[in-house]
């Protein structure tokens, strides 16, 4: 269809080709294979997670769900580690981004504007850490010194400067905020940060978005901090709950114990596929409806500002 | 003086004084982020130093005596040393082989799909693993990769093919880490591409139509020349981290059966600091990877500055 319009449009009748039809044939053939390879191992897990265990082992379940049941996910409701998990994750998630946003978009506008004082250098200052840390163990070290191990502030806060998002916003600014438009408010008598907060940040909406999703979304799959820095249960994010489930093969509740051996397997199986649903769902739900800013956030990034 | 006459001879330039009183509430948005970098970035960057000490907790950063290379020595000399190094090299390596081209692949074909509809399919099903967090990621394989009952195991019966328990083979554990790697983020990895082939001029096509060319034909000279810069810096950026693959994945699949494939140094250096608490040895190891990563990142950036003029820096 698009292709007869497109010539149509030209006002040239070109009839495909056989080369063209074969590259076509091939094209499609090999694409179709790929949305197969994509889309099945997230598909089985949906179907696995309320198909019949013993089913599930068996190899029965390849297409469809079979011997529909809803146990696996009747005991994750009765398994209380990880809705704490899911509580602290949201809660680090919500925190995290606003931090995010309040130390990274203001340093981003500063460092956008000519007029900055030393702002080369501090331009570097930012851009230094991108190649080269001080190291696990230094900073282990230095955290623990301000006696924020084990504290809810140690996942939110030392690490919520990022570069790359300082420079995001940075190339949004610049292309986006024109130099006349400060001038102007300059000669109305705005000041710095009048100009920022009134009339800067509302015109960014698209950056700040970008930049509230991707730390909420590296919160939300993160457990390297946590596994540095944290050592109580009730401060688990969700997905050191799930690594405890699904790597370490950490035990449900009691049915491990009357059942039979393969019959615990199996049950274990099915609470890790339902997990895996439960614990993924809300980000995939959440993605068709903000693609479009994580694409503008990845061509932001490209752009050398 | 010569500060001065500069000063001079420019009119319109503000003095220094009023330059830095203007900027003043700009610094105070700089503010909140200087303060926490400076805290947890570039104190551990001094923290550093105590890869050269004894460090004992007792005595802190500051207090603890010197050792010089002593724990630098102590690793190149331990068995776990080239092991280490290699075993990173070749998930790097085998990484890039296999994740650096496949985004551009896949890139080439959205852009030849001219099924509106299908091609807006193809790439949210690309995308869609990029969402999947890296513990549920590798739950997944390990239960698919199971023997007795994944789901690989139970297709393979049906052909009969009897599958070997792959998470217990050292051998098969670069081939797992980069494969499901390649699956998770080559859709993601493959936006930048599309992009940058989005931005080609429609009349660049005509006229290769015009001139008979067919659909492969333009792929090769049209598309691929047009994606050559951005492949280029990203490949900066690949070679420059060859020596830093991540923890978090490779932590995650490795078990006791699999450690002599699977033990890198982001591993060893988590496993020496904070599982047996020898911090200054690992500082050491964290350092060393740190200089290597510096040193390659430049060099390669150099190269390609000189051979391209396209680079990062």
């Amino acid at each position: 269809m698009e292709k007869k319009k497109e010539e149509n449009m030209m006002g040239v009748k070109v009839q495909k080709s056989g080369a063209d039809q074969i590259f076509d044939f091939f094209l499609y053939a090999v694409s179709a294979v790929i949305v197969i390879i994509m889309l099945y191992p997230m598909y089985f897990i949906v179907i696995a997670s309320f198909s019949n265990p013993a089913d599930v082992s068996a190899g029965n379940v390849i297409l469809f769900p079979r011997g529909i049941t809803f146990k696996g996910y009747r005991k994750l409701l009765e398994y209380s580690q990880l809705w704490v998990g899911y509580k602290n994750t949201i809660l680090y998630a919500a925190v995290g981004t606003v931090i995010s946003l309040v130390v990274n978009v203001p340093a981003a506008y500063a460092l956008s504007r000519k007029d900055l004082c030393a702002r080369k250098a501090l331009t570097v200052f930012y851009l230094i850490p991108m190649f080269f840390t001080g190291g696990l163990i230094p900073t282990y070290l230095i955290v623990k010194d301000f006696g924020l191990l084990d504290t809810f502030w140690v996942m939110v806060l030392p690490f919520s400067v990022i570069t790359y998002y300082i420079i995001v916003a940075r190339t949004f600014f610049n292309n986006s905020i024109p130099g006349d438009l400060w001038e102007a408010a300059q000669i109305d008598g705005c000041g710095n940060l009048g100009f920022f907060f009134q009339i800067v940040l509302p015109l960014s909406k698209a950056v700040l978005a970008v930049i509230a999703l991707w730390t909420a979304v590296g919160q939300w799959n993160s457990y390297f901090n946590a596994l540095i820095y944290l050592r109580s249960a009730e401060l688990q994010p969700l997905q050191l709950v799930l690594r405890n489930i699904l790597i370490s093969n950490q035990t449900i509740g009691s049915m491990a114990t009357g059942a039979a051996a393969v019959e615990a397997k199996q049950m274990a199986d099915l609470i890790k596929y339902a997990i895996i649903v439960v614990s993924s769902a809300p980000i995939m739900c959440m993605y068709p409806f903000v693609q479009k800013y994580f694409n503008q956030g990845v061509m932001l990034g490209s752009l050398k500002g | 003086m010569s500060g001065k006459t500069k000063t001079a001879i420019r009119p319109g330039q503000v003095s220094l004084g009023k330059r830095l009183k203007k900027s003043g509430t700009l610094y105070l948005l700089l503010a909140p982020s200087f303060i926490i970098m400076l805290l947890f970035t570039y104190l551990p960057m001094y923290g550093v130093v105590i890869a050269f000490k004894d460090f004992t907790p007792a005595q802190g950063i500051m207090g603890s005596a010197w050792a010089g290379f002593k724990y630098f020595r102590q690793y190149f000399n331990s068995y776990q040393f080239w092991t280490t190094i290699r075993n990173t090299l070749v998930i790097s390596l085998y990484s890039i082989v296999v994740t650096f081209p496949l985004p551009i692949i896949l890139a080439l074909m959205c852009n030849q799909m001219m099924a509106k509809r299908f091609r807006k399919f193809f790439q949210v099903s690309t995308y869609l693993p990029h969402f999947i967090s890296t513990v549920v990621m590798c739950g997944m394989i390990i239960l698919f990769l199971s023997p007795s009952q994944g789901i690989i195991a139970r297709l393979l019966g049906f052909l009969g093919i009897q599958m070997p328990n792959l998470m217990g083979q050292a051998s098969a554990f670069s081939s797992i880490y980069v494969w499901t790697e390649a699956w998770q983020h080559v859709g993601w990895d493959s936006i930048l591409y599309i992009a940058a082939l989005s931005a080609v001029d429609p009349s660049l096509y005509e006229a290769a139509t015009m001139d008979g060319a067919n659909k492969w034909q333009k792929l090769v000279h049209i598309d691929i020349p047009m994606l050559l810069p951005t492949a280029t810096v990203m490949f900066i950026l690949r070679t420059g981290s060859v020596m830093s693959v991540g923890f978090e994945k490779v932590y995650l699949l490795q078990n006791t059966l699999n450690s002599s494939a699977s033990e890198i140094i982001s591993t060893y250096v988590y496993k020496m600091g904070l599982v047996s608490s020898q911090y200054s040895l690992s500082a050491a190891i964290g350092f060393f990877n740190n200089i290597i990563n510096l040193f390659l990142l430049l060099s390669v950036n150099y190269i390609s500055k000189k051979m391209s003029d396209t680079s990062l820096l």
